[in-house]
């Protein structure tokens, strides 16, 4: 193989990075759940990575079990989000101060 | 050294990251998500695990990207192309992000990993199949319910208690 354990880990820094920025700065609620997809697939890279060059069959399991439960967390930040919104008709999170149901 | 195809997955990857979380409309940014989510898939492609690409594909660009390009057409208009930030906290958030890249980056390559190399072959996907059922079937089937559990509460969480009976049936 021509690309190393060591190139493929950068690119998973600057994905984590780049995801800790959005969720330092951004306050739009959709925009945070991108972040949090970004730093997500971070992980998944590594794992997958980590386990060609091993070699070992763990990496690529456990980034399958990790894709499906980020499904899982997707579907229900969204309709947090859908709720929020439907609440407070905005989904700037400072505007969240409460959640009483 | 990195080839061709890592180099230009890498751009696509990270630049389109930096445009979900930075382009003015929510609609576009959640298009170069997808971008991202591409780019990752191209990254299994090159690291021998395309049963894992095809996941990604499939979990990630075809249904977790749709699903959020939805949401984002739920909300009003207007707010879709606002953008919300902290101004103060840009610069600090930048600096916070040049800061992990360096350290991190800095520990990664200081450390053993650079050395790795491996010439073996890539893990078959057969290995990975016997894996679910025999290492791991009680985690299988715990994801499973979760998957479960987590449709039945996002379903839960929005449903609409406003609206009534009659008027849904109207």
């Amino acid at each position: 193989m021509t690309n190393e354990l060591i190139d493929f880990t950068l690119v998973s820094v600057a994905m984590l990075a780049i995801g800790i920025y959005g969720l330092a700065v951004k306050r739009n609620f959709i925009r945070m759940l991108f972040a949090v997809e970004i730093i997500i697939n971070a992980a998944n890279l590594n794992l997958v990575a980590f386990g060609r060059f091993l070699p070992h069959s763990g990496g690529q399991t456990l980034a399958l079990f990790s894709i499906a439960i980020a499904a899982a967390e997707v579907a229900v930040g969204l309709s947090l989000i859908i709720v929020a919104y439907r609440m407070y008709q905005n989904v700037d999170i400072a505007d969240f101060r409460s959640l009483k149901g | 050294m990195a080839d061709a195809a890592f180099l230009a997955l890498t751009v696509i990857t990270i630049g389109s990251a930096i445009a979900a979380l930075e382009l003015r409309s929510l609609i576009y940014g959640s298009i170069a998500l997808m971008g991202t989510l591409g780019g990752i898939a191209g990254f299994f492609f090159l690291l021998d695990a395309p049963f894992v690409a095809l996941f990604q594909l499939a979990v990630y660009v075809g249904s977790i990207a749709v699903l959020i390009l939805f949401t984002v057409m739920l909300v009003k208009r207007e707010l879709i192309f606002k953008k919300i930030e902290d101004k103060r906290r840009k610069f600090a958030g930048i600096g916070l992000m040049l800061v992990m890249m360096v350290a991190l980056g800095a520990v990664f390559l200081d450390s053993g990993i650079k050395t790795i190399t491996t010439d073996e072959p890539a893990t078959n996907f057969r290995d990975i199949g016997t894996d679910f059922v025999t290492y791991y079937w009680p985690a299988l089937i715990l994801m499973g319910l979760l998957l479960t559990g987590s449709v039945t509460g996002a379903l839960v969480l929005a449903k609409r208690e406003d609206v009534e009976n009659d008027q849904r049936a109207n």
